[in-house]
C-alpha cells in the first residue's frame, strides 16, 4: 500500500452512453486527512465514489484505493472502508438495529459498545422498522453502521443532508474523533460551513473535471481578498496596480478586491498614503465555490 | 377528487404495456379454451354424462364449481375458468389497486402529488378507476372472444360481466386493504388472502349440499360470479349484487382514506428487534430473510393445490365419456392412464407456478439494485458472484420446496383415496422432475439480469410464452419444434411415463450455461 495516499485518481474518465460523466478527474487523498469533495449537482461526485467502491468500472485513467485496484480487489478493500450513501435506501421490513448489524457484518465486524454509544448519541430508536424512518433517520442508520466499524477509510456522500443542526453537530464531533484516531475521511458535501470546519484539504470538481485542489489556505491564495480602507490622504491611483479589481474610491475611502497573491504590493502603496483603518476579509468558501460554479469558462 | 383525472391518465400511461397484455391474456385464454373443449363432447348424451359425473364428485365441485345446465357445451367448457379464471381476475384487479395507491404512498411519490392541487381522495379514486377500467376491458373482450369462438351470445356476455364484477369487487377489497397497512407488500398479501378465502368459501358452499348452493358460496365474490350462471339461464340480478358490494367496499376505502394521515395505516406498525440475529449476516442471510415470509405463503398455497388435485385424481375417469375420448384413454392405458395424464397435467401446472416463484425470487436482485439497496451490500466485503449466485440458489431451493410441498400433499391425498405407496411416490417424483425446466427459466432470468438488466421483464414474457405453448400449442397445431422451445416440453411425463436422462441432462446443461453467462455478466457490468 502506498504509505501516504489513501485515494489516488488521475485522468479518470467514465461515460454512460453519449454522456461523459467524468472527464479526466484527479483526486488525491492523503492517509489520515479529512478531505472535502465539492461540486455542484451532477458534477460527478457520486459517480467518482461509485468507481471507488467498484460498483462502476473506470473507463480510462488510473484509480488507486488503499493501494489496490477498486474493481479487482473490491472485496479485500471493502473490509477496510465504510461507506454512507447520499440517498440511503433500506429494507423496509428490517428494523434499524438489524440493518446496522447487517451492514457491519457485511463489512467484517462491528464494535457493539461503539454501536450503542452512537445510537444514544444520534438518538435513534433501533427497534423501529426502516419503513417508518424519515430520511434523516435512515441516514443515521447508515452513519452509525459506518462509524461503529473499525475501517481505515470512511467514504461519506453528503452524509448530513437529512440531519437537523443538532445531529449535524454530533456528526462533526464524530468526524473529529475519526481524524484523531488516524482514519482517512472522504467527505462529499454541499454544506460549505461543514467542509470549512472539518476538512484539511478540499477538491472542487465541475462537469467531471477537477478545477481546484489543495488546503483551504492554498485555495484562498488563488482568490481575492476584499479590502476596505480609510486613508489619511486622498487615495493614490490604485487602478493601475496589478491584481486590483472592482475599485471604488470615495475621497479617502477605498473599497476593492485584490488578488491574494498581489496583496503585499497593494498594501505597500496603501501604507505610503497613511492608513487610518483597514478591514480585510478573506474569501469565504462560498466565494471559492461560486467562482468555479458560476461562470462557464472558469473550468480549467 | 380534484386531479383524479390527471392521476388516472398517469396510471394508464405507466401501465400502457401491461394492461393490454392482461386483457388479451384473459380474453385469449377464455376463447381458446372454449374452442378446445367443444370438440371433446360432440353429442348431447356425452355432455350430459360428463356433467353428471362431475356434479356427482364433490371433490371436483369443490375444485371447479358445479355445471348448472348439463346439456350446454358452453357451461362445461367454461367451468374451469369460472372458478380459477375469476379468482385470477380478482387478484389482478386487487393488485392493480394496491399498486397505484399504497405502493405510490409507501415510495413517497404520492407526497409529491399530495402537495399539488390534488384532492385527498384522488389517488385512491384514480387507482379504483384504473382497476375498474381494466376489469371492464377484460369482461368486454372476453365476451367478444367467447362469441367469436361460437358460444351463445347472452351467456358469453354474462360470463364476461361476471369477470368484470369479480374484478371490481376485489379492486374494492384491495382498496380497503391498502388503507389498513402501511406496507404495500402486506396490503397485497391481505388482498391475495381475501381472494383465497373467497375461493375456499365457494368450494365449501358448492360441495357441502348435494343439490343447492350453500350460504358460503353467497358470501364469496367468486361464488357470485358463478351464480350469474352463464349459459345456464343467466341470472343478471347477481351482477347487481356485485355492483352494490363494489360501491360499499370502495366507499369504505374512500372513507378510511379521508380520515387517515398520508403514510399512515389502521393496523399498527409493529416494532422489530433492536439487534440482528446471528443468521442475518451475509448477503445470502439477508436475501433469505427478505424471501422467507413470501416463500412460506407460496408453500402453503402449493401444498393446498397439491392436496386438491391429488384428492380429485381418482374421480377424473368419469369425465370424458364420449366414445372418441374413451378410445383415446384406452390407448393411454385405461382409466389408470387417464389419472396419470391428469396428474402429469396438474404437476406441470405446479411446475409453472414454481417457475413463477423462481423468476420472481431471482429478479429480486434487480429490485434490490434499482431500489439502491444492493449498493450498501456490495460496498461491504461481498463479491458480486456470491451475492447474485446466492440469490439464484435461493430461488431454485425455494422452487424445489414448492414442488416438494405440492408433490407430498398430492401423494398424501392419493394415499387417502386408496392409491398404492408406489403410485404416491411417483407423484412426488413427478413434481421434482420439473426442477430442471425451472432452472432453465431462472437461468434465463439471471442471464437477463447480467447482460440486459433493463430487459429483465423478458423473463416473465418467456414464462407466458411457455404457458401458451404448453396449454394450447398442440391445439393450435404448431409444429413440434416450436412447442419444443418450452423447457417444460422436455420434462419426463411422470407418473405413467418413464424417466429419460437425456432430455433432463440437456435441460440442466442449458440451465447451467445460462446461469454461468448471467453471473459472468453481473461480474463485469456497472451497477446502477
Amino acid at each position: 500500500m502506498g504509505a501516504d495516499s489513501a485515494i489516488s485518481i488521475s485522468g479518470l474518465v467514465k461515460t454512460f452512453g453519449a454522456t461523459r460523466a467524468l472527464d479526466g478527474l484527479d483526486l488525491e487523498v492523503a492517509a489520515g486527512e479529512v478531505h472535502g469533495f465539492l461540486g455542484p449537482n451532477g458534477s460527478g461526485k457520486s459517480t467518482t465514489i461509485r468507481v471507488l467502491l467498484g460498483l462502476l468500472r473506470a473507463g480510462a485513467g488510473r484509480v488507486e484505493l488503499l493501494g489496490g485496484d477498486p474493481w479487482r480487489d473490491a472485496i479485500a478493500l471493502h473490509r477496510r472502508l465504510a461507506y454512507v450513501p447520499g440517498d440511503v435506501a433500506l429494507w423496509p421490513e428490517l428494523s434499524g438495529g438489524e440493518v446496522i448489524d447487517l451492514l457491519g457484518r457485511l463489512r467484517g465486524r462491528i464494535d457493539a459498545k461503539r454501536r450503542d454509544e452512537l445510537l444514544r448519541m444520534f438518538d435513534l430508536d433501533p427497534t423501529r422498522r426502516s419503513r417508518t424512518y424519515s430520511k434523516g433517520n435512515r441516514q443515521k442508520v447508515a452513519l452509525i453502521a459506518a462509524l461503529a466499524s473499525d475501517s481505515e477509510l470512511l467514504i461519506l456522500d453528503e452524509p448530513t443532508s437529512g440531519l437537523d443542526p443538532l445531529m449535524e453537530e454530533r456528526f462533526r464531533e464524530c468526524v473529529d474523533r475519526e481524524r484523531d484516531s488516524g482514519r482517512t475521511v472522504l467527505l462529499s458535501s454541499h454544506i460549505l460551513a461543514e467542509v470549512e470546519a472539518l476538512c484539511d484539504r478540499v477538491t472542487i470538481i465541475r462537469a467531471g473535471r477537477t478545477v481546484e485542489s489543495g488546503s483551504l489556505s492554498e485555495l484562498r491564495r488563488l482568490t481575492r481578498t476584499s479590502i476596505t480602507a480609510e486613508l489619511a490622504s486622498p487615495a493614490p491611483d490604485l487602478a493601475g496596480l496589478p491584481g486590483v479589481h472592482d475599485l471604488r474610491t470615495e475621497g479617502a475611502r477605498v473599497h476593492c478586491d485584490v488578488d491574494t497573491a498581489q496583496l503585499e504590493g497593494f498594501l505597500v502603496v496603501l501604507a505610503r498614503a497613511g492608513v487610518r483603518s483597514l478591514v480585510s476579509r478573506p474569501p469565504t468558501l462560498e466565494e471559492l465555490f461560486l467562482r468555479h460554479y458560476g461562470d462557464g469558462e472558469a473550468a480549467g | 377528487m380534484t386531479g383524479a383525472w390527471s392521476l388516472l391518465r398517469l396510471a394508464l400511461r405507466r401501465d400502457r404495456v401491461m394492461l393490454p397484455l392482461i386483457v388479451l391474456g384473459f380474453a385469449g385464454t377464455a376463447a381458446l379454451s372454449a374452442g378446445a373443449t367443444v370438440g371433446l363432447y360432440p353429442t348431447e348424451a356425452s355432455r350430459v354424462a360428463a356433467a353428471h359425473a362431475l356434479n356427482a364428485t364433490s371433490a371436483l365441485i369443490a375444485l371447479y364449481g358445479r355445471i348448472y345446465d348439463p346439456r350446454s357445451i358452453a357451461a362445461i367448457a367454461m367451468l374451469k375458468l369460472s372458478g380459477f379464471g375469476t379468482a385470477l381476475v380478482g387478484l389482478v384487479a386487487a393488485i392493480l389497486t394496491v399498486r397505484h395507491s399504497r405502493t405510490e404512498e409507501e415510495s413517497g411519490r404520492l407526497e409529491l402529488i399530495g402537495a399539488a392541487a390534488v384532492g385527498r381522495l384522488a389517488p385512491l379514486g384514480s387507482a379504483l378507476a384504473l382497476a375498474g377500467i381494466a376489469s371492464l376491458a377484460v369482461g368486454v373482450c372476453t365476451a367478444a372472444g367467447l362469441i367469436a369462438a361460437g358460444l351463445p351470445a347472452a351467456g358469453s356476455i354474462a360470463f364476461g360481466l361476471s369477470w368484470t364484477g369479480a374484478g371490481v369487487v376485489f379492486a374494492g377489497l384491495g382498496a380497503v386493504a391498502a388503507q389498513l397497512s402501511t406496507s404495500a407488500r402486506t396490503a397485497g398479501g391481505l388482498a391475495a388472502s381475501a381472494v383465497g378465502v373467497a375461493y375456499v368459501l365457494r368450494a365449501v358452499g358448492d360441495a357441502r349440499s348435494a343439490a343447492g348452493v350453500g350460504w358460503e358460496s353467497w358470501a364469496s365474490p367468486i361464488g357470485w360470479a358463478q351464480q350469474v350462471r352463464p349459459y345456464a339461464g343467466e341470472r343478471w340480478w347477481v351482477l347487481g349484487l356485485m355492483a352494490a358490494a363494489t360501491v360499499v367496499l370502495a366507499g369504505a376505502a374512500l372513507a378510511l382514506a379521508a380520515r387517515r394521515d398520508l403514510g399512515a395505516g389502521l393496523l399498527p406498525d409493529r416494532t422489530g428487534p433492536a439487534s440482528a440475529s446471528p443468521r442475518l449476516a451475509g448477503p445470502i442471510g439477508l436475501l433469505w430473510r427478505l424471501e422467507r415470509g413470501g416463500l412460506i405463503a407460496w408453500t402453503v398455497a402449493c401444498a393446498g393445490a397439491g392436496a386438491a388435485f391429488g384428492g380429485v385424481a381418482s374421480g377424473v375417469g368419469g369425465l370424458l365419456t364420449s366414445a372418441q375420448s374413451r378410445r383415446f384413454i384406452d390407448r393411454l392405458g385405461g382409466a389408470h392412464g387417464l389419472i396419470d395424464a391428469f396428474l402429469v397435467t396438474e404437476l406441470g401446472f405446479m411446475g409453472l407456478i414454481a417457475a413463477a416463484y423462481g423468476i420472481q425470487a431471482t429478479l429480486r436482485l434487480r429490485g434490490e439494485e434499482t431500489g439502491g439497496r444492493a449498493e450498501p451490500v456490495l460496498a461491504g466485503a461481498v463479491g458480486r458472484v456470491r451475492w447474485a449466485g446466492g440469490g439464484l440458489g435461493l430461488a431454485l431451493l425455494g422452487s424445489a420446496a414448492l414442488l416438494l410441498a405440492s408433490g407430498v400433499a398430492a401423494a398424501a391425498a392419493r394415499l387417502i383415496e386408496g392409491a398404492s405407496g408406489r403410485e404416491a411416490a411417483s407423484v412426488i417424483a413427478g413434481a421434482l422432475v420439473q426442477l430442471p425446466a425451472i432452472a432453465v427459466m431462472t437461468g434465463l432470468a439471471i442471464a437477463l439480469f447480467g447482460l440486459l438488466p433493463q430487459r429483465v421483464g423478458v423473463a416473465w414474457a418467456a414464462l407466458a410464452a411457455v404457458l401458451v405453448l404448453g396449454e394450447i400449442g398442440r391445439v393450435l397445431g404448431l409444429p413440434g419444434w416450436v412447442v419444443g422451445l418450452s423447457p417444460f416440453a422436455h420434462v419426463p411425463r411422470i407418473p405413467g411415463g418413464s424417466f429419460q436422462p437425456g432430455p433432463v441432462a440437456a435441460l440442466l446443461a442449458v440451465a447451467a450455461a445460462l446461469s454461468a453467462v448471467g453471473l459472468a455478466g453481473v461480474r463485469r457490468r456497472d451497477l446502477t
